[in-house]
């Protein structure tokens, strides 16, 4: 019960989103063809994927985490921009000043988002690549410039900055 | 105005791609090359969208462009993750002069 209960709310959560997403497309109008196109869709989501997306999505809607979404959001830029100089900066060094090595560190998020967020942000930013993380809450992360191999340190250089907002956003 | 900044994008997004580019083909290894596609082209492509956007105005194209924006920030990380665990698990080694290699243990627990 409890399960039909999940696929029918992300039915509706998906119809909606098609909805308000195709609105735009359709200069204003939506017509029985768009409506008909979203149904089907939002029952392949619902009926396929119900079980892969976060247990506690409930607690999104909340005016504090969007308060921090939306302070996490220029931060996340900023520090996107400054990945994509430094990239560039190795990539056109005529000596190529990298000294690769994959790391371990720690994190003390506990929720699957809050993981899945940090991991994401870890890839988008300066000169890091997340690539497996563990049960009990370590990640193995590529730097493309090792500084420290030893964990604390890894993870003050790597993950404290984002933990903080991801923290206040999806637990 | 809009056009002028959205062009502004649209270049400096091309440029960031062919950087991408130029280190995907420069870096030696797997992971590293990972690491300059998958921030670069991301950015480079959004700032490209951006642009669009601002060019073509309120309207079908705008919010596709900014839809499709959306999607590349959330799954170009994601897929780079799952090529990069993907290729350590089929036994793509790191470059030979990496400096650390802190998975190898946790791939080690695993096997045996």
């Amino acid at each position: 019960m409890k399960l039909i209960a999940r696929r029918a709310i992300y039915f509706v959560v998906g119809l909606i989103i098609w909805i308000f997403g195709a609105w735009p497309f359709t200069d204003g109008k939506i017509d029985i063809q768009m409506f008909v196109a979203g149904v089907i869709a939002a029952l392949i989501v619902a009926f396929l994927f119900h079980d892969i997306l976060p247990r506690e999505h409930h607690v999104f809607v909340s005016p504090v985490r969007m308060f921090w979404l939306l302070v996490y959001i220029p931060v996340f830029f900023y520090y996107i921009i400054k990945a994509n100089f430094d990239v560039v900066y190795r990539a056109l060094h005529p000596k190529m000043p990298i000294s690769p090595g994959i790391v371990k560190i720690k994190t003390n998020l506990k929720t699957d988002s809050a993981v899945t967020a940090l991991a994401n942000s870890i890839t988008l930013t300066p000169g890091t690549l997340t690539v497996d993380l563990t049960d009990d809450g370590f990640l193995y992360v590529h730097w493309i410039n090792v500084k420290s191999d030893d964990i604390d340190q890894a993870t003050k250089h790597i993950a404290q900055k984002f933990e903080w907002f991801i923290a206040r956003i999806f637990e | 105005m809009t056009d002028v900044i959205g062009y502004i994008l649209i270049t400096i997004g091309v440029l960031f791609d062919i950087f991408g580019c130029i280190g995907l083909v420069r870096f030696p290894d797997v992971y590293n090359r990972l690491q300059a596609s998958t921030k670069c082209v991301t950015l480079g492509t959004i700032m490209l969208l951006v642009g669009v956007a601002l060019i073509s105005g309120v309207g079908p194209t705008a919010s596709r462009a900014v839809v499709c924006a959306v999607f590349i920030l959330i799954t170009s990380p994601t897929a780079a993750h799952a090529i990069a665990k993907g290729s350590y698990a089929s036994g793509v080694k790191l470059w030979e002069k990496s400096v650390v290699d802190k998975y190898a243990e946790e791939a080690g627990k695993k096997e045996s």
